[in-house]
């Protein structure tokens, strides 16, 4: 069974047809990156897997996005649910105005988990897994906007990771952060990898030539070309691609 | 002349054009504030906030007035500030983007801009008659309250305006449900901003008079009210009948004064409190931008 499964997608901001007839399927335990100029709208179907496109109006989806075999876009799918099933993580680094702790707990407490000593536990798990837990086990009472970018997009996954999900998106999570920063981000995905299936945008070709196993190029809400990553960027099938990952457009 | 001259001296013009400009505008502020100052502090002192009018509110102290305002602004903030949230967050939160929203939101607007008498005369038509509750403290109460229920929509709606979606779509990605992203996440961060609003609105209720004259108030009560079915005095009425229609306007001078300056007192105490709550609330929820 795959991780995501697309079939036939196409989606509709108002009358403007956004992806056209894109299907795809990601497996488990891997690293799947999108590529594409802006406005080919990976973004926007990255977004549809966790169903983070509801939030706009005037959209129309036709086809269907299966998670784990389910059709996350049928009636009976409670959207929370999904999204506990699908995290994510955003270009901009956006914490809370709370605590560090507070930040990471709240995914839980949001989903009624009362017991302390597991919310601690778990807490410390996931600022360990998102490599954060050295930086700031001595401050986890001080506000999560004492954190530089970098540490603050690192609470963010952590934040992610609290919730236990088997897949995280990843929204162009180091487009705003400086080289060092950009690097840790990279390392984490390649250990989050082991345990999650992570699907990241990017605008940056280097990293996704870094960290995935599988590229994806889109352009102008198609799907170019889906392939292993070291194939995209070395012996492309489409000129489109070629053109793209050598940097002659885009 | 050179450009760069000329531009120097164009600045210089501007500048102090403006700055004449505002100077003049707290001049004015300063002069009326120091007016009433400097005329009702001699009469103000312990009897005068603690006793009764007497000798035809010629002589004695305003407690009663002081209280009916208290008690009127206190009605009014326990029916207008709940309703007046929640519409707001509703307005802000849930309401989609159709023509009904758009013209809740229009009235809302329009609703502010109404003369405070013609609230005054709804107020009398709907509370005190239609509704028999008499002139009385919750008559009047509801019809402040319907005065600044605008203020409290638009108040709240513009704080929640002001946070970023980023903080929503962080906790919904979350799985958290709208409603406890609202709860959780929007309102605290919004709280700093609502509350100012809130507190300039008290400021608003507690001087009004046309809204009250109709509904609530009393020209003289020779005892304190005991239930809110009953009248009041309230300073900003009490202010306009010892200056307009006492019976020894001369003699009752002082307390016009007196009475002014404990107004203007609580308005300023109010007003500097939301700021210096705005700027408390405000360190503890500072964010990146």
């Amino acid at each position: 069974m795959y991780s995501i499964e697309a079939k036939d997608v196409n989606f509709y901001y108002g009358d403007f047809l956004a992806l056209k007839n894109i299907s795809m399927q990601i497996e488990k335990n891997s690293v799947t990156a999108f590529i594409g100029p802006s406005g080919c709208g990976k973004s926007t179907f990255l977004r549809l897997f966790n169903r983070m496109n509801d939030l706009i109006p005037n959209i129309k989806l036709e086809g269907k996005i299966m998670v784990k075999g389910e059709d996350v876009y049928s009636k009976n799918v409670f959207v929370d649910q999904l999204r506990k099933e699908v995290g994510m993580v955003f270009q901009k680094a956006n914490p809370f105005p709370k605590t560090i702790f507070e930040n990471v707990a709240y995914g839980l407490r949001v989903n009624g988990e009362k017991n302390k000593k597991k919310i601690e536990q778990v807490v410390e798990q996931s600022l360990k897994g998102a490599a954060l837990w050295e930086e700031v086990k001595d401050k986890l009472n001080r506000s999560a906007f004492a954190l530089s970018g970098g540490q603050q997009q690192r609470l963010c996954i952590a934040r992610a990771l609290a919730i236990e999900p088997s897949i995280i998106l990843m929204d162009e999570p180091a487009s705003a952060l400086d080289p060092i920063s950009t690097l840790k981000i990279e390392e984490l995905i390649f250990e989050l990898k082991k345990k999650y299936t992570i699907v990241i945008v990017t605008h940056n070709m280097q990293q996704a030539a870094r960290v995935s196993d599988k590229t994806a190029f889109f352009y102008l809400g198609e799907l170019i070309e889906y392939d292993n990553t070291d194939k995209i960027f070395t012996n492309p099938q489409k000129e489109a691609t070629q053109n793209y990952v050598t940097g002659r457009f885009g | 002349m050179d450009y760069r001259k000329k531009r120097n001296i164009n600045q210089v013009v501007w500048f102090s054009t403006l700055r004449v400009m505002s100077f003049i505008v707290v001049a004015i502020l300063f002069c009326i504030l120091g007016f009433i100052l400097y005329n009702g502090a001699s009469a103000i002192s312990w009897d005068f906030l603690t006793t009764m009018p007497q000798d035809g509110m010629t002589k004695g102290g305003i407690l009663p007035a002081i209280l009916g305002t208290f008690y009127l602004t206190i009605g009014a903030i326990i029916f207008a500030f709940p309703l007046g949230i929640l519409s707001g967050i509703y307005l802000n939160e849930y309401a989609g983007k159709g023509w009904i929203v758009k013209l809740i939101r229009m009235m809302t607007n329009n609703l502010g801009a109404i003369p405070s008498i013609v609230f005054g005369l709804f107020g009398m038509a709907l509370f005190v008659n239609k509704l028999k509750f008499g002139d009385s403290i919750i008559a009047g109460s509801l019809t402040l309250g319907l005065l600044v229920l605008p203020i409290v929509i638009r108040t709240t709606e513009e704080a929640l305006k002001q946070i970023d979606d980023s903080f929503r779509t962080g906790s919904l990605a979350l799985g958290a449900t709208k409603f406890q992203t609202i709860i959780r996440v929007i309102l605290p961060m919004a709280f700093p901003n609502i509350i100012t609003g809130l507190i300039l609105s008290i400021g608003r209720v507690s001087g009004e008079t046309a809204p009250i004259m109709f509904t609530a108030v009393a020209y003289f009560l020779p005892h304190l009210p005991s239930s809110i079915y009953d009248q009041v005095m309230a300073l900003p009425y009490h202010l306009y009948v010892v200056a307009t229609s006492g019976t020894d306007i001369e003699a009752s001078r002082p307390i016009a004064y007196g009475t002014a300056f404990v107004l203007i007192v609580i308005v300023l105490i109010l007003n500097l409190s939301a700021s210096w709550l705005r700027k408390f609330f405000g360190n503890k929820v500072k964010t990146n931008s």
